[in-house]
């Protein structure tokens, strides 16, 4: 194992029954980073997660996460990582303090009251610690779960999708907080489907129908991609579209209210196949592709692997 | 590193307490189901029933049948509601349950009798319920020996029976006046014990996968026998609990004895308590959600009240059923309790009960532990 990484797993595999959701994944995980986990719902993100943490065991490849073997080491893994999962998951019928001191207690924090009541403060909360807490609206049970996860202070931080169905205000205040943390040492990895929560990560993975498509800084990814993007503006655009979709050497034609993005691999195919359109009332201009363009076009791509394995 | 920590059982059985305490239906349950089932059973089941609605169609007006519906009504198991005109009459009574039995004295019964002619009697009897008759017949049964024997004095002596050449003498042991209570509510303790820990911590459990937060808790460095005995020591407190209720019940309303001693009782009550417990583990680490493993706790329940011997004798099933009934732990418990409250048995009496009850135990305990999941797999 190499130790400059908090998480360094190779080839990772996992079946359920004869379903592989996890395709020989490897990610590495530098200490002290924001690591953003992305791709459509169902593709193995949480699969992986729970893997990483000790919670299922791979069904083959191997991997350290903090030093211990995640599939030796499991209950060490499990005390030291802090990890909060996609669903809810404190007790809705327990208060907020309770909840904490729950988890304070399962930890065996010997000054878990203090550290309840410092977390407590933190959020703000020590004013509605006796409230139970099912009553707390979504972006508040997001923020409790991560200071429980947080109250025996770990080095990792495992977030599964910790911002869903949350409103952009909570998720703003949420992702300070994950900073904040970051700047103190904390490595996290966070899963989300939310571009704008990737462009706020160091760096990223992709990962789609269970295989990792892609890994690096946002300009590696962007760049990796080698993606073409021309974005037009100009009046009837959805018939543009239509036209446009029509040609082989362009991927995809994407609506962004009054701009449209075609986006290519072949470059030169691209500019010959727009030619004819490059004429008013359209002006186009190209463009560096966003992270999103780079998804849509990757995850296009391993659906026809996808289905080409299969048949 | 890997050892059980005392204070993360703490953790979760402090939680489960407060959790417990919280939810008011599951409190409801715990408290509500032993007072109902006591009430039910204790006070409106009687397999000994008295006084079942009798018809007698007599065409013979005598000292003889008057004293025989005297002493048949006597037994108090015959109570005379109707006297029908006709035979069709006599069976319309008896077809709509107006009358369970018709009593037939024909015309000539006193004269035949006089003259030594042997007469008959006809009793009808709606065996439909076969149990509510079967005392009533047995009853009446033994009134032919001695019912005319002070008519037959003087010049009828010679019509009275002989006496058999040997006497049985019957001697009803333990609940010589055949109360049913004294059967049911001694019962009763492991049949709300078996209905209620089963469920109870089935749905604990199944509860919290189905809220999500099991993963969070696996997620810890809770280890699973904690997690499990967690779950099940508050349960085997609530469990005490209404034991205690029961046997407070049994002792001051339905005044059951207390032949043993009722701190072996409380004691032989932990190994039930705890075996129903991990039946209840056991179902939540196959159910997928609370329907789930209320359903298996029925499935367990249904053949443990059925079989055990709580409510039909055991020794009256098949094989095949008391082989079913053998593997339950209520039928020992059935008879244990009933040993020890009406038997007044002692631990050597009681223990062949027992250790059924451990086995079966620590099988539940082993296999519910085996399939706990700490992984999520």
């Amino acid at each position: 194992m190499s130790s400059d990484y908090i998480i360094d797993v190779q080839n990772l595999c996992k079946s359920f029954g004869d379903k592989e959701v996890v395709h020989r994944v490897n990610l590495q995980v530098k200490s002290g980073e924001i690591f953003g986990f992305l791709g459509p719902n169902g593709s193995g993100k949480t699969t992986t997660i729970r893997m990483i943490c000790g919670l299922l065991k791979p069904t083959s490849g191997e991997g350290h996460c903090l030093g211990y073997d995640i599939i030796k080491d499991a209950y060490q893994i499990k005390k030291e990582v802090g990890y909060m999962t996609q669903q809810f998951s404190l007790y809705e019928d327990l208060t907020i303090r309770e909840n904490l001191e729950f988890t304070g207690r399962v930890y065996q924090l010997k000054n878990y009251k203090t550290l309840v009541n410092e977390a407590l403060e933190n959020l703000g909360l020590i004013g509605r610690q006796n409230q139970l807490t099912g009553t707390l609206s979504g972006g508040w049970k997001r923020r409790l779960a991560l200071a429980g996860a947080m109250l025996h202070q770990p080095k990792l931080l495992l977030l599964d999708e910790p911002t869903a169905g949350v409103d952009p205000k909570a998720r703003r205040q949420f992702w300070n907080e994950i900073h904040e943390l970051s700047e103190r040492g904390i490595t996290t990895l966070v899963s989300t489907h939310y571009m704008d929560e990737a462009e706020r990560c160091h760096r990223l993975a992709y990962i789609a129908y269970g295989s990792l498509l892609a890994t690096g800084t946002i300009p590696d990814v962007i760049k990796n991609a080698g993606l073409t993007m021309w974005v037009v503006s100009g009046e009837n655009l959805n018939k543009l579209a239509n036209q446009l979709r029509e040609l082989p050497a362009i991927e995809q034609v994407t609506v962004f209210g009054k701009e449209l993005h075609v986006v290519g691999t072949d470059k030169k195919a691209l500019a010959n196949a727009i030619k004819p359109f490059q004429k008013k009332p359209y002006t186009w201009e190209e463009e560096l592709a966003t992270l999103e363009d780079v998804f849509i076009s990757l995850v296009g791509k391993a659906k026809d692997n996808f289905y080409l394995i299969k048949n | 590193m890997k050892r059980f920590s005392i204070q993360r059982l703490c953790a979760i059985i402090i939680k489960e307490f407060i959790q417990m305490k919280r939810d008011r239906l599951t409190f409801a349950m715990i408290v509500a189901i032993p007072l109902l089932q006591l009430i039910l059973f204790g006070y409106a089941i009687n397999s000994n029933p008295k006084y079942l609605p009798t018809a007698v169609m007599s065409s013979d007006q005598s000292a003889f049948t008057r004293r025989f519906i005297r002493s048949l009504q006597d037994t108090t198991y015959f109570r005379v509601v109707s006297l029908p005109k006709s035979e069709a009459m006599a069976q319309k009574l008896l077809r709509t349950n107006r009358a369970q039995f018709v009593l037939n004295i024909p015309s000539d019964f006193s004269r035949d009798l006089i003259r030594g002619k042997r007469p008959s009697l006809l009793l009808t009897v709606d065996t439909t319920d076969s149990m509510a008759a079967a005392n009533a017949i047995a009853a009446s049964n033994i009134l032919t020996k001695d019912v005319f024997d002070h008519l037959l004095t003087g010049a009828l002596s010679y019509l009275r029976p002989t006496p058999p050449p040997f006497n049985l003498i019957i001697h009803a042991k333990y609940n010589p006046e055949l109360i049913t209570q004294y059967n049911i509510v001694p019962g009763l303790i492991g049949v709300v014990l078996t209905m209620t820990m089963v469920i109870i911590t089935a749905l604990a459990m199944t509860r919290e996968v189905e809220r999500g937060t099991m993963e969070s808790l696996l997620a810890t460095p809770a280890r699973p026998l904690e997690v499990m005995l967690g779950k099940v020591i508050p349960y085997i407190i609530v469990g005490y609990l209404q034991l205690f209720l029961i046997l407070g019940a049994a002792y001051f309303v339905f005044r059951i004895p207390a032949e043993g001693s009722l701190f072996l009782l409380c004691c032989a009550a932990l190994p039930f308590i705890a075996a129903n417990l991990s039946v209840g583990v056991m179902f939540s680490t196959a159910a997928k959600n609370q329907l789930q493993a209320t359903q298996m706790s029925i499935f367990f329940f249904l053949p443990s009240i059925l079989l055990s011997g709580f409510m039909f004798p055991f020794y009256g099933m098949p094989v095949w059923a008391q082989k079913i009934g053998s593997i339950l732990p209520l039928t020992y418990f059935l008879r244990m309790t009933r040993g020890i409250l009406l038997k007044g048995n002692t631990l050597a009496d009681a223990w062949p009960n027992i250790w059924p009850i451990i086995l079966f135990m620590i099988i539940a305990l082993f296999v519910g532990v085996m399939r706990y999941r700490q992984t999520l797999d």
